[in-house]
């Protein structure tokens, strides 16, 4: 497969920095201003989520900003409106978040041709089983170039991990502790062997971080173990409540690259 | 047609487990053991002994004879509402702690709408020794306040749900949210045949002692294990899916499932799944539920908490897919007229939730000799509340 995605890890395989955002948030416009903001205040592949009313793997931050984005009236095909003409503006990889219900009201099929045509290069569907995605939407996912991302968790066995490896090819969400989004109370430095663990697993696939991770020094943390990290809850608080999105964005990706 | 669940979890088109990551070891686990233990002699036997001794089963089947001259038809009412408890919750719940036990889980956490799975979760627990967290809408504490306090003192901490409409389906959110943050030490004993496979059958499987005892039970009334038909409310769908569950492959026995019409199937307070919902996913379990254009799940309102759920499970996606199942819409009025009714006609005050039940024998007409048993699934004393504010009786 080829795409933005894959072109990226073919020149960068360390540090990478993924930052999560929920389309519509704060302000309904406001999605492709933060894209290019985060473009070029250095982020190398936005994450931009499909906000829905029950998100079941998100802690309390990014479940708010997905309900004021709803609030603000964001959808499926709002979303789409608005990366109408991105490629103009942004040109680092595009993965779509959301979860599988709004998906499939909307189409598989008409879903994964618009986000092709406009230019996204991967999805994450957190609760889109893997058997499911290999029976019914590898082929379609292959045929529009789109990654298919999985995540992978303390407690994913090797032989399930090699599975997800052999059905992937963008990249590998690696869940950095057992928790929701944006859960502090969980440290993941307790979490060194699992990383070594997924660090030695001979995966054809590069590994990204997230979770949990928040600062310089999980960020760095992290990339020591796989080819870099996704930051999502933490720069939802960022943002939250500001008008100067460009300088604050600036701010935080420079303070997370240290 | 077959009714029942395939090995990959499905009936039909639906069920599945459409489940993070996060939650597949937990789901997994389950997957590879619930048959097994639940097949277990000294399984079977520990469960068996505790509904009847603990629980006080077998309920009766009781012919209500007032109720049948007034609408011209032999009515038997399933007195699940006699469970200790006070509802039918409790079969699942027995199972399920059992199953935990055998799993060895220190701590269980349980979603609850109307308190009764609650109670019942916490009754288990309290009965086993285990940490008990009971996750409800904050609606639902408010409207629900004995069942909450029942909870407190069986030693079980009651979360309460703040998101969305907070209702059960928040609660049931909440759950998930902390079986994620919890994968090793905690069973999640979901109280409805809904969430992602096993659960859907494995909840079934408890609440089928319903229909195992219906049968036996008017074959000493009538002379036949088979009624004409069988009547249940359906939220999620436990105590329907348990009353219908050994009558399922029987062509002749009618089945009848009413579910919350709120204030009407088109006032847009409702939660009327069947009526008004579309093929989609919730809680992990391909379904029909109420959903906007976007994908977006619909908060319902039915006057009974229970009921008060935008889905229902699988098996009844399937069994009004099928037309197995006929489905009736009961708004909050109808409900609560046919709950008076019953403490008038049959001295037993019934749970909202089975006065949805209730209402079918005014939207269908019976033949004099048809045997129509109703799962009575619940007792009204936490819905007191609710009768009070509404008054009329």
């Amino acid at each position: 497969m080829n795409n933005r995605l894959t072109e990226l890890f073919k020149k960068k395989d360390q540090e990478v920095l993924n930052i999560y955002f929920t389309a519509g948030f704060p302000k309904l416009e406001d999605t492709v201003r933060i894209a290019e903001a985060l473009e070029k205040a250095g982020a190398d592949i936005l994450e931009i989520g499909m906000p829905y009313s029950d998100p079941l793997a998100d802690g309390p931050t990014i479940q708010q900003s997905g309900q004021v984005a709803l609030n603000n009236g964001m959808s499926i095909r709002k979303l789409f409106e608005q990366l109408e003409g991105v490629r103009e503006k942004v040109s680092i990889p595009i993965c779509l978040m959301g979860y599988i219900n709004p998906v499939l009201q909307y189409g598989m099929d008409n879903f994964l041709k618009k986000a092709s045509e406009l230019g996204v290069d991967g999805l994450i569907l957190p609760d889109l089983p893997m058997d499911e995605y290999e029976e019914l939407y590898k082929q379609k996912f292959e045929e529009y170039s789109l990654s298919n991302v999985f995540l992978v968790t303390p407690q994913t066995s090797n032989e399930r991990l090699k599975r997800i490896d052999a059905l992937s090819d963008g990249f590998i969400y690696v869940v950095s502790t057992n928790s929701t989004t944006g859960n502090e109370t969980k440290s993941t430095e307790d979490n060194t062997a699992y990383f070594e663990r997924i660090k030695s697993a001979g995966l054809k696939n590069p590994t990204l971080i997230g979770f949990n991770i928040k600062d310089n020094s999980t960020f760095l943390n992290a990339s020591k173990f796989a080819n870099g990290a996704i930051i999502g809850s933490a720069f939802i608080k960022a943002i939250e409540g500001q008008e100067n999105l460009e300088e604050v964005i600036d701010g935080f990706v420079k303070k997370v690259r240290g | 047609m077959n009714y029942s669940v395939d090995d990959k979890g499905y009936y039909g088109k639906f069920g599945g487990a459409y489940i993070p990551e996060m939650l597949h070891p937990n789901v997994e686990e389950l997957v590879e053991n619930y048959l097994k233990i639940m097949a277990e002699p000294d399984f079977q036997e520990e469960f068996r002994a505790l509904l009847k001794d603990y629980v006080g089963r077998p309920t009766p089947l009781y012919f209500a004879k007032r109720l049948s001259e007034k609408y011209n038809t032999k009515v038997y009412l399933k007195r699940e509402d006699l469970n200790h408890t006070g509802a039918h919750k409790v079969n699942n719940t027995i199972g399920q702690i059992l199953v935990a036990k055998r799993l060895g889980k220190k701590r269980i956490i349980a979603e609850t709408g109307a308190g009764q799975h609650g109670v019942a979760t916490a009754t288990a627990c309290a009965l086993m020794g285990l940490q008990c967290i009971v996750y409800m809408g904050e609606v639902d504490i408010e409207r629900q306040k004995p069942n909450v306090e029942r909870m407190k003192l069986l030693g079980a901490e009651v979360r309460p749900a703040t998101s969305g409409s907070k209702t059960l389906k928040d609660a049931t959110n909440e759950a998930i949210r902390d079986w994620i943050n919890n994968p090793v030490d905690t069973h999640y004993i979901i109280g409805s045949v809904v969430g992602p496979h096993p659960y859907p059958d494995m909840v079934a499987r408890f609440q089928a002692v319903i229909s195992e005892e219906i049968r036996w039970q008017l074959k000493e009334h009538e002379g036949t294990e088979e009624p004409d038909y069988v009547i249940a409310c359906v939220g999620g769908g436990s105590n329907a899916a348990g009353a219908f569950y050994h009558f399922l492959d029987s062509e002749n026995v009618k089945l009848i499932a009413s579910e919350a019409a709120g204030f009407g199937v088109d006032s847009g307070k409702t939660a009327a799944t069947t009526a008004l919902g579309t093929e989609g996913v919730i809680h992990g379990s391909r379904t029909l539920l109420m959903q906007t254009e976007d994908g977006q799940i619909v908060e319902p309102h039915s006057i009974s908490a229970g009921l008060d759920y935008p889905g229902i499970g699988p098996i009844h996606a399937h069994l009004f897919d099928s037309k197995r199942a006929e489905f009736f819409s009961i708004t909050d009025d109808d409900a609560y007229a046919s709950g008076v009714q019953l403490c008038r006609l049959e001295g037993i005050i019934p749970a909202l939730e089975s006065s949805h039940a209730l209402a079918v024998l005014d939207k269908k007409q019976f033949k004099p000799d048809d045997i129509v048993v109703i799962n009575l699934s619940g007792r009204g004393d936490k819905d007191l509340q609710t009768y009070i504010a509404r008054g009329g009786y």
